[in-house]
């Protein structure tokens, strides 16, 4: 029963991570079209600069820093790149930001060369305990920032002028435009928040439990992937279940490992992709897809 | 003043779709667009909200100006900001957002608040309806309800010019006498009104002034009223004259096929 709670309490921890960056994806993709594949260098982008910046500033203002910097660099991909070039077809946009992926982790990769670049967060590797069940300090605080952050995305998804903005947009954006909403400052403000989701993500992913800032911290972005699609590509509520889904179900996948050592070692880093496949199965547009609401 | 000079328009640098049109829309008027599909309506209103690029569409030549500005190559939202707003043909309202959500989609433009709030109660006292659905999905209204939905939305960003594309496709003939009525009113208080029509019963009991287009070309203008009176309008569009008689006698005398074997 420890073992459960504990696995659940870190699964949740881990998916509202996943959430992040899943609402990430699913915002820049409603708002411009693209699938960004180049989250995970985002991702790592933003720890590394707070990383870096943590060297010698103060740990709050580098992670501000950071996450700003990270948010800016997804606005000069929007403007430099995607809003030249919208229109152009979905897969060569999902191609381009492949390019822009490999070029960042790259440069990253070299840059992070052998050191081992720790997060200096203030909590370190500390654990809480909840009676026998234990969650490291970071993980904890992933979750609480986590849940803060999808609450304010929510809100100012459905209230605020950018959201509705953004769902005219989303739904109809030739008609959005004849309105006078500007395709463009959608786009730019989706990339803005959607890279800056990402920086947040990343921050805590780099911490405790996960040994430092590494370039293979980018290949656990990739599993909020499934995390989207599965929720449905163009459902920000969908993202979130996803994500919760998706952390759940590896977080029990690995720690029930010795239960299923039939499948394999290692069969947690697999299950988020076994797990959007089935969904996709009975789902082929995801949990929370659109289908359509008309009266003809 | 919206006018329009000479504008040829041409799809995927082939397919020409306006040869030459010039027209006008004075300051407080309705002018009424008539023609038949594909004569170039609603080429015309792409063009002048600055939309016809989403559709592989070019300005040749001629020229669309506002007040003396030049519309042609303005963004669509720039476009808006002057003060003309196009309600799209099949309403094209956001489904799935609520009733209240459209019209602030429709009003995004305007910074001031206390303008927004007047333009949205302006909409709901011309549309009481809208009113009382305010928070339900848009894609639930019933046709005539979604047309109001969308033309609330277009006065939502106070325009000086209407531009409205075929309002009363697929509606009940009761719906579309009360949209022309609205358009009246909309009219009334100081909006001009650029109503591109089939239906040219209604199109022309509104209108101050009337161009029919055919073809890509303006073939016939004039007062409204009077061009209601004319011989080919009345056959063309209202559908009765001596033309169609004569049709109907064809058919009852069982010689159909003469007409084409002559």
């Amino acid at each position: 029963m420890t073992l459960f709670l504990s696995l659940l309490l870190n699964g949740l921890s881990l998916g509202a991570l996943y959430a992040l960056i899943a609402l990430g994806f699913s915002v820049i993709f409603k708002a411009s079209e693209v699938v960004s594949f180049m989250h995970g260098s985002l991702l790592l982008f933003g720890a590394y600069t707070t990383a870096r910046l943590a060297a010698d500033l103060p740990f709050g203002v580098a992670v501000l820093l950071g996450i700003g910097l990270t948010a800016g660099v997804g606005l000069l991909v929007e403007r430099l790149l995607i809003n030249r070039l919208r229109g152009s077809s979905v897969i060569s946009l999902a191609i381009l930001t492949i390019g822009v992926d490999i070029i960042l982790v790259t440069e990253l990769t070299r840059r992070i060369g052998s050191d081992i670049l720790n997060m200096p967060a203030p909590w370190g590797g500390d654990v809480i305990r909840i009676g026998d069940v234990g969650i490291t300090t970071n993980r904890a605080y992933a979750m609480l920032v986590a849940a803060v952050l999808i609450a304010l995305f929510f809100a100012a998804f459905r209230f605020s002028d950018w959201g509705v903005a953004m769902r005219a947009n989303a739904e109809d954006g030739e008609t959005a435009a004849l309105m006078g909403i500007k395709p463009g400052r959608v786009s730019a403000l989706a990339w803005v928040v959607g890279a800056g989701l990402a920086a947040v993500a990343g921050l805590f992913l780099v911490g405790s439990p996960t040994p430092g800032v590494a370039p293979g911290i980018q290949a656990v972005a990739l599993r909020a992937f499934p995390a989207a699609i599965l929720g449905g590509l163009d459902s920000t509520g969908g993202a979130l279940v996803g994500g919760l889904i998706i952390g759940l179900a590896e977080s029990f996948a690995s720690g029930y490992q010795d239960q299923i050592l039939f499948l394999g070692r290692g069969f947690g880093d697999v299950v988020p992709y076994v797990v959007m496949i089935l969904v996709l199965l009975v789902r082929p547009s995801g949990l929370f897809g659109t289908r359509e609401l008309t009266r003809v | 003043m919206l006018e329009v000079e000479d504008l040829r328009v041409t799809y995927g640098g082939a397919v020409e779709a306006l040869r030459g049109v010039t027209l006008a829309v004075p300051d407080g008027k309705v002018v009424a667009v008539l023609g038949s599909n594909g004569a170039g309506k609603t080429t015309l209103l792409r063009a002048v909200s600055s939309v016809l690029r989403l559709h592989r569409g070019r300005v040749e030549s001629g020229s669309v100006t506002f007040d003396g500005k030049s519309l042609l190559g303005k963004d669509p939202s720039q476009v808006v900001d002057l003060g003309l707003v196009q309600v799209p043909e099949g309403r094209r309202i956001f489904s799935r957002l609520t009733v209240e959500e459209n019209l602030r989609a429709g009003g995004m433009g305007a910074r001031d608040k206390s303008a927004k709030k007047a333009a949205q109660q302006r909409v709901y006292d011309l549309f009481p309806v809208l009113a009382e659905r305010r928070t339900g999905r848009a894609g639930l209204l019933s046709g005539g309800e979604q047309q109001m939905l969308a033309i609330g939305r277009a006065l939502m960003a106070a325009p000086k010019v209407l531009l409205l594309d075929e309002p009363s496709l697929g509606l009940a003939p009761r719906i579309i006498g009360q949209i022309g009525e609205i358009i009246h009113e909309i009219n009334r208080q100081g909006t001009s009104v650029l109503l591109v029509e089939q239906n040219a019963t209604m199109a022309l009991e509104v209108a101050d002034l009337a161009y029919v287009l055919d073809v890509g070309e303006v073939s016939l203008q004039g007062d409204a009223k009077e061009l209601a009176a004319t011989d080919e309008v009345q056959k063309l569009y209202l559908g009765h004259g001596s033309d169609a008689d004569e049709v109907h006698a064809v058919v009852s005398t069982g010689k159909t096929l003469s007409r084409w074997t002559a």
